[in-house]
Formats: structure tokens, C-alpha cells, sequence
């Protein structure tokens, strides 16, 4: 310790615990840091809550019955196998529609129209679209396809739910080839490598990690959404897996069977609850471990 | 190589043949006007240093040469730059063609996320359609050229970013050379790389002049004198001087220039 004067009316004036306005501030800190981890607690109390529930009561209707037999009728039990394919299939079928849609306008927005005026206004709509309530779209594609051929289909299901995903992978796209250094980019051009090339073979490979991580997050997005598909792909108590009619799928069937009276079917629900949970918890971490491989 | 130059000749470039001819060049970015009437010619086969304080207008200059602004809407350029006698400031000239003609390496090492390998075959597919053992063969050709085959041979399929800087920006060269251009730009190619990184750099420069037309912006006027033949010193978007490189250093004509190259400012 020294003891010389300077340094001694350095310390009473800097950092010392004599100093009230240093005090002041450390009682701000611990205040502020309290109170940060106090709504952080808040959240997280709700969050594990709902997952207890889940896990408490879903787990008593998972089973190999669950996977292998149908939705049973009302009063009598059964299983989620169709509901469960159906989900895929629609939820497959949607991305298949809205991964090279939104990948497209993502570049056409990062590499193309940049700070054209047709870039701003597609930035702007695709910022409203993706805040959109989700039985708007619903309502939308009932409108456009099912009341245009009359019944419902699971197509039109697959339609709605691509157009909650075109505007989450198109901003993920833009926002990642944003992160690509424009040396890089005046890097291919020097070579003379035409525009189109530039994008595929360096920048969109530069962040491809985060465009996938995009693209997983647009699953995780509309695995779960229900509303679009109330109008739109219906439901279906039986096996089906045609396209162009009504179709089972796990959101409708856990709204059909979580309002009814019969014990059973509640019981059901409550497993396709979980199972969609764990689902995008899955492609949550999977998207996340993805996008942190490519951040380098 | 030719450098019998008398000192005090204007027209320095004379003693060879002009590759780049650069007549009453105007730089704007937006409003801005970044060079002012330059007019100069950059000799054929011998390596050309562009100095001066930040902000000159060197960088502006070189990337002026492969028309590399033309990526940013806002920026322009008026005059003329004859390369080979046609002028490239025309809006019929095919930009792809001429980035074919003249190459760039840039300030930091931009190797793409690909192999070692694709890196170079990158640009070569541009514009050679060839065999695997043809493409192989020039690969080696570039790697070698640029002084890193025998550090990255064994490796040639590992990504470019797993090569330390130094040898990322000799990539970035080999990528350059394998195109086969006339004219290489190298824009402050060692200000991010280490003393002996920046010494390979150097003698490699020294090497290509035999067969490439080299322009190199540096802030470091010691490699300005180690590596170029000619060096123009720029101020303020305007060229102050172009003269030998071994008589600017000893005697600058232009007070602009002796004040910068004896440090009292810039």
C-alpha cells in the first residue's frame, strides 16, 4: 500500500468507499442489477410453469399408441398418428413454398435493390406481414383458395403458413447478408465474376449458416400456429394424406380436443401440446448451435 | 528493365511503354469532388506507387482503374483512362472483361469462404473452361507465382480462412494472378499483415513486375521506395508529383512533396 500523499487523495477521491458519489453508485448498480434479475425471474417463472404443466400432464398421453393410431371419436381413446404425419406434411409443404421465396427477396433486398425505393417499401410491407395476426392470413387464404374451389384443403393450409414464413426468412436472409463485409463482396467483383455469381458462390455461402438458421426459425414459427390452419386445411379424423383435401394436423387437433368435454381427447391434447413444444424447442437449439458455428 | 530515366524529365514514363494512359481525370463521390484533373501514365511491366496522406485520393484513384466504383450508385468519373489505348471511363466498356484485365488485392486478406483450391478456381471458371488436370496445373501455377505453394499444398482443400493473414493476402494474390491479368492493383496490400508477412509481400511485387503492370497504393512511403519504380504523391485529389521513385525521395521538385516524404506531416 502506498502511502505517499497523492496517491492517497487519489484513492478518497476515486473509487474509496468514503466517496458518496461512488457510494451512490454502487447503490444504483445493485439496485439496477436487482431489479434486472428480478423481471428476467419474472419470465422465466411463467415460462418453466407452462412447461411443468406440460410435461406433468402430456407425458400421461405419451405412448406408442400415440404415434400409431388415429384420432378417436368422441368418448373412446386413440392415438395422434394422423394428425402428427399431417403436421408434417403441411408444415413441410409450407417451407418448401416460402424458403426459396423469402431466400430470393432477402438477396434481391441486401445485394440488389439495397436503398431503392422498391427495397424500402418490400422492407416495410415485409415488416408489417411479419407482425400480421395469424387468422388474418387465415382469413385471407380462406377467402383466395378455399372459398375459390370451394373445400377446404390442406394445400391452402400449407399456403397460409408459407406466408408467415416468406417474411421471417426474408428478413433473417437480408440481416445476414448485411453481416457480410462489402470487401468481400468488391473482392468477387474484382475478379470480374458477374453479379449473380457473386452472390451465390461467396456472400450467400459466407452466412449460409445463418440463412439455414433462418429458415429452421421459420419452422419453429409455424409448427405451432393454429388459426391459419382453422380455415383453411380443417381437420380430418382419418388418415389422409392427400393434399387437396382436408387434412389433420396437431394445432387444429389440440384446439378441437382441448375445448371438448371428454377426458380422452383432452388427454390427447395435452400430448400434442408437448410434442409441438419439444419440436421447436428441438429446432430452436438445432438453429441456434447452426448460427453460432458460422458466426465463427 | 528499363529505367533510364533522366531526372527532372516530366514526362517520366516515357523511358517505357505506357500501359494505362490517364488523361484529365475528375473523381466526384456524390458532391464531393475526390480528384481533380489527374492526368498520368503508368508504365508498362514496372511497378507504380501511389502515396500520400489519408483521405489523397490514392485508394480513389486506383479503384478508378478496374472501375470498381461503379459499383455505388453516386459516384462517378470524368476524363479519360486509356488502358491499351481504349478508354475504360466509356459506358459501352464491359466491366466484367476489364476486372478480367486488371485484378485487385485489397488492404485486408478477403479470401472466400471456399478451399484453398476454389478460391483460385473461382475466378479461373470465370473465364477458362478447362480440364481437371489443367486446373489443377494452374492452381499450382498461381500458388507458386504468389510464393505459397509450398505452404499450402498439403492443404489445398482446407478452407482459405484456416491460412494466417499473411498468407491469406498471397492467396488473395495468387486468386489475382491465376485470372492471368495484364494489370494488378494492390490497394495498401501489407497494412494489415506483420514485418515479415510484409517483407514476402514485397519481394513477391518485386517478382511480378516481370510479367505484370503493377500499381500499389501505400502509406508507408520506406516500401514506396523499396518496391516501385515511379511514385506519384497525391494531395488533396490532386497529383503533386510523378517522378522515379529514386529521385522523389532524394530530390522532390514540388516543397508539397519534400514536406510529406521528410514527415512534417501527413
Amino acid at each position: 500500500m502506498s502511502t505517499t500523499h497523492t496517491n492517497r487523495h487519489a484513492a478518497a477521491s476515486g473509487a474509496s468507499p468514503d466517496n458518496p458519489i461512488y457510494r451512490r453508485r454502487v447503490w444504483v448498480n445493485r439496485f439496477n442489477l436487482a431489479m434486472s434479475i428480478g423481471t428476467m425471474a419474472f419470465g422465466m417463472v411463467f415460462l418453466l410453469w407452462i412447461l411443468a404443466v406440460l410435461f406433468s400432464k402430456g407425458f400421461a398421453a405419451v405412448g406408442t399408441a400415440m404415434f400409431t393410431q388415429m384420432t378417436p371419436p368422441p368418448g373412446s381413446d386413440g392415438g395422434l398418428a394422423n394428425a402428427i404425419v399431417g403436421s408434417l406434411i403441411i408444415v413441410g409443404a409450407a417451407i418448401f413454398i416460402a424458403t426459396p421465396i423469402g431466400i430470393l427477396a432477402g438477396i434481391y433486398l441486401a445485394e440488389v435493390g439495397r436503398e431503392s425505393k422498391i427495397a424500402k417499401v418490400t422492407r416495410f410491407i415485409n415488416d408489417i406481414l411479419l407482425s400480421a395476426p395469424s387468422i388474418v392470413i387465415g382469413l385471407f387464404v380462406y377467402t383466395v383458395i378455399v372459398a375459390n374451389v370451394k373445400h377446404y384443403s390442406a394445400w391452402a393450409g400449407a399456403v397460409a403458413l408459407a406466408i408467415i414464413a416468406v417474411p421471417v426468412i426474408v428478413r433473417q436472409t437480408e440481416n445476414m447478408l448485411q453481416l457480410v463485409p462489402n470487401s468481400l463482396r468488391e473482392a468477387a467483383v474484382a475478379l470480374g465474376a458477374p453479379q449473380w455469381r457473386v452472390v451465390l458462390m461467396v456472400t450467400l455461402r459466407a452466412v449460409k449458416g445463418g440463412v439455414v438458421t433462418g429458415v429452421l426459425l421459420a419452422l419453429a414459427r409455424i409448427a405451432g400456429e393454429t388459426a391459419p390452419l382453422l380455415f383453411t386445411a380443417l381437420n380430418n379424423q382419418f388418415w389422409s394424406t392427400d393434399l387437396n383435401a382436408p387434412m389433420a394436423n396437431l394445432p387444429v387437433v389440440i384446439f378441437q380436443f382441448a375445448m371438448s368435454p371428454y377426458e380422452e381427447w383432452q388427454r390427447l391434447a395435452w400430448g400434442g401440446a408437448l410434442l409441438i413444444t419439444l419440436a421447436v424447442l428441438l429446432l430452436n437449439i438445432i438453429a441456434r448451435t447452426l448460427f453460432r458455428q458460422t458466426k465463427h | 528493365m528499363s529505367f533510364q530515366v533522366s531526372l527532372g524529365d516530366t514526362q517520366v514514363a516515357a523511358a517505357a511503354r505506357t500501359k494505362i494512359g490517364i488523361r484529365n481525370l475528375n473523381f466526384f463521390y456524390g458532391s464531393f469532388q475526390g480528384l481533380r484533373d489527374i492526368t498520368l501514365d503508368i508504365p508498362e511491366k514496372q511497378v507504380t506507387a501511389f502515396i500520400g496522406p489519408s483521405g489523397c485520393g490514392k485508394s480513389t484513384l486506383l479503384r478508378t482503374l478496374n472501375r470498381m466504383y461503379s459499383l455505388y450508385p453516386g459516384q462517378r468519373a470524368e476524363g479519360e483512362i486509356n488502358l491499351n489505348g481504349v478508354n475504360v471511363l466509356s459506358a459501352k466498356q464491359d466491366l466484367n472483361a476489364l476486372r478480367g484485365q486488371v485484378g485487385m488485392v485489397f488492404q485486408k486478406p478477403t479470401p472466400f469462404p471456399m478451399s484453398i483450391y476454389d478460391n483460385i478456381a473461382f475466378g479461373v471458371k470465370l473465364y477458362e473452361k478447362l480440364g481437371k488436370g489443367d486446373l489443377d496445373d494452374r492452381v499450382e501455377w498461381a500458388l507458386k507465382k504468389a510464393a505459397l505453394w509450398n505452404e499450402a499444398k498439403d492443404k489445398l482443400h482446407q478452407s482459405g480462412l484456416s491460412l494466417s493473414g499473411g498468407q491469406q493476402q498471397r492467396l488473395c494474390i495468387a486468386r489475382g494472378i491465376a485470372v492471368k491479368p495484364e494489370v494488378l492493383l494492390l490497394d495498401e496490400p501489407t497494412s494489415a499483415l506483420d514485418p515479415i508477412s510484409t517483407a514476402r509481400i514485397e519481394e513477391l511485387v518485386s517478382e511480378l513486375r516481370s510479367d505484370y503492370t503493377i500499381v500499389i497504393v501505400t502509406h508507408n512511403m520506406q516500401q514506396a521506395a523499396r518496391v516501385s519504380q515511379h511514385t506519384a504523391y497525391m494531395y488533396l485529389g490532386e497529383l503533386i508529383e510523378f517522378t522515379p521513385t529514386a529521385q522523389i525521395f532524394v530530390k522532390p521538385r514540388d516543397k508539397r512533396t519534400e514536406d510529406y516524404i521528410t514527415g512534417r506531416f501527413g
